[in-house]
């Protein structure tokens, strides 16, 4: 009974440190602004001049945008703060080191989802149809939280430089976007194809964005999500087993 | 648990690879006490206070506050923490960054509104607000850091070299509300490596060096422990030079001191005749003359050196 009190306890502050995350990472604008922009003009750049069919274009660009955004500030808050000078005392805080990630990993989930809507109401305007709105908001849910802690996990590392961070992310960001079925569809692709696209998180948020909105998923839904919970679980894991290491030593 | 005891550090330690930063050290805060932990650059202060506050762990040994074991959530609870070097959050404001504490503290937000306003007022800083703390001074955000600690009304607190680099308004005005503090009853845990506030603050200090504690006692009474460092200090009409002065009998060293020499002796009162006796041999005038207790620094540098000869 008193561990359920500690743990409602620790959830409340983890939204307390997702409240100030979101108001630090908005106050510097350039980063949010980038942060919208560039997933926009990469879906563009290989999307242009394809003659391709909104249904098709609109769950992978809900998918692209989903991606980046929930991976934006999830790897760089931790060293930020550690850089700022501010970890030191969040850390001194009644708040455990999980409590600590969680948070962080909630602001970047919160935005990744409000950001998202954007692409959505855009293909709605442009007259596509989501079948399954129900699986559909949960898969983007839970697809954003997924996101969000694989955003943690490129952190650990215990460099201060935000930087340094950015760059580990974008190198493992940069690829996955290519492999997970957004500018070619799952059965497009060969079997090795395939294969590689298996172990990107985002190709099953994809797929169920493809059977919502095109009608055509490639996996059965069930699969999609468990494979997606299955991520989630993993990156949460890994985040907060090694952050316990590693944060003390950024100070 | 002794209901009387504050921090209770048994044995604590710390390495940093082969370097051990702090070394197997022992030593009970009680309550209501403000204990200065004194020591010179790298003695192992800091690493302390991080292990007290749960910020790193200990490699061996432990230590607990009011109880609970450090680093748990009930003890970083009940505390509240200057880190030495510790920012607010630049981008927000200075009400925002007190209003955020007191929510990693579960403080009612009433309660919170209502201290917030008056640590603010009692630091100078309510007219500001408002602004975004990247507006600060250092000495505002100093005192910004020390409402943040205060916000949560704690029992104990750790203030890791709080007035360190400030100008003198920041730092009396830090000191005072620390009296003010320990006055209605909080324990406080004050690292330094200023002799003149420990002597200033401390009901008992500690002194550390290498990562081991040295001594610990009420400051006066570590100053009369020296007993070897008593000094005189003289000043003549003209040029002496310390060669001299060390082969006057009774003298042990001698210290320049601007346009005044320190003459260490373990027998002032002998050490002022002979001075006498010299200046008049000499044709000399004594311009000035004091004997000195032993300093809390005398004390600190005896200590320690004493220390660097064993180690
Ligand atoms: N994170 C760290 N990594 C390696 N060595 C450290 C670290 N922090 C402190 N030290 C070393 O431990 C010793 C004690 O440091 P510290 O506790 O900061 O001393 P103080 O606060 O008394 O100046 C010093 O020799 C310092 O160089
Ligand atoms: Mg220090």
């Amino acid at each position: 009974m008193a561990d359920m009190a500690i743990i409602l306890q620790q959830a409340q502050r983890s939204l307390v440190i997702a409240r100030k995350d979101i108001r630090i990472y908005y106050s510097k604008g350039p980063v949010v602004i980038f942060g919208i922009l560039f997933p926009v003009f990469l879906f563009l750049s290989f999307t242009i001049g394809r003659q391709l069919a909104v249904d098709f274009m609109i769950p992978g660009l809900v998918g692209m945008i989903l991606f980046f955004t929930a991976t934006s500030i999830s790897p760089i808050v931790v060293p930020w703060e550690a850089q700022a000078r501010t970890l030191e005392r969040l850390m001194s805080c009644p708040v455990r080191i999980e409590t600590i990630i969680i948070g962080d990993i909630l602001a970047s989930f919160a935005f990744g989802v409000g950001i998202s809507v954007l692409p959505i109401i855009l293909g709605l305007f442009l007259g596509v149809t989501i079948s399954n709105s129900v699986i559909f908001a949960l898969a983007l849910i839970l697809a954003a939280f997924c996101f969000a802690s694989l955003g943690n996990v490129f952190s650990i590392p215990p460099t201060n430089m935000p930087s340094t961070v950015n760059m580990i992310s974008s190198v493992v960001k940069f690829p996955v976007v290519f492999i997970s079925g957004i500018f070619i569809p799952l059965d497009q692709l060969p079997a090795w194809g395939q294969a590689i696209a298996y172990i990107s998180p985002l190709t099953y948020f994809t797929d169920i964005a493809r059977g919502c909105i095109q009608g055509r998923a490639h996996l059965p839904v069930a699969v999609d999500l468990l494979v997606l919970l299955a991520f989630t679980a993993l990156f949460l894991v890994v985040a907060m087993k090694l952050h316990q290491k590693t944060m003390p030593r950024r100070i | 648990m002794d209901n009387d005891v504050a921090i209770q550090v048994v044995n604590l330690t710390k390495y940093y690879g082969e370097l051990l930063a702090v070394d197997h050290i022992s030593f009970t805060v009680r309550r209501r006490e403000l204990f200065g932990f004194l020591g010179p650059n790298g003695a192992g202060k800091t690493t302390t206070v991080r292990m007290l506050t749960g910020v790193i762990k200990a490699d061996e040994g432990g230590a607990s506050i009011l109880g609970y074991r450090a680093g748990s959530l009930k003890a970083k609870q009940v505390a509240g923490v200057v880190p030495e070097i510790a920012n607010a959050y630049a981008d927000l404001s200075g009400w925002n960054n007190l209003m955020l504490m007191s929510e990693l503290y579960g403080i009612p937000a009433s309660e919170a509104r209502q201290r917030g306003a008056s640590l603010l007022q009692d630091m100078g800083l309510f007219p500001r607000k408002n602004d975004a703390v990247k507006a600060y001074s250092k000495g505002m955000k100093q005192r910004l850091i020390l409402c943040m600690a205060l916000v949560s009304d704690p029992e104990v607190l750790f203030l890791d070299e709080p007035t360190s680099g400030l100008d003198v308004q920041s730092a009396r005005l830090i000191k005072d509300l620390l009296q003010g503090l320990n006055a209605k009853g909080k324990t406080i845990f004050l690292t330094t490596h200023d002799m003149d506030e420990a002597n200033q603050l401390c009901d008992r200090v500690a002194i550390i060096n290498k990562g081991r504690i040295v001594a610990i006692d009420a400051p006066e009474k570590l100053r009369m422990a020296t007993s070897a460092t008593h000094s005189v200090e003289v000043s003549f009409d003209n040029v002496v030079s310390p060669e001299v002065l060390v082969n006057i009998p009774g003298v042990n060293t001698v210290k320049k001191l601007g346009d005044k020499y320190r003459l260490y002796t373990a027998n002032p009162g002998e050490l002022v005749v002979s001075l006498v006796n010299y200046s008049s041999s000499h044709g000399l005038k004594v311009i000035s003359l004091n004997i000195l207790e032993p300093s809390l620094e005398d004390a600190f540098v005896a200590l320690t050196e004493k220390e660097a000869k064993h180690g």
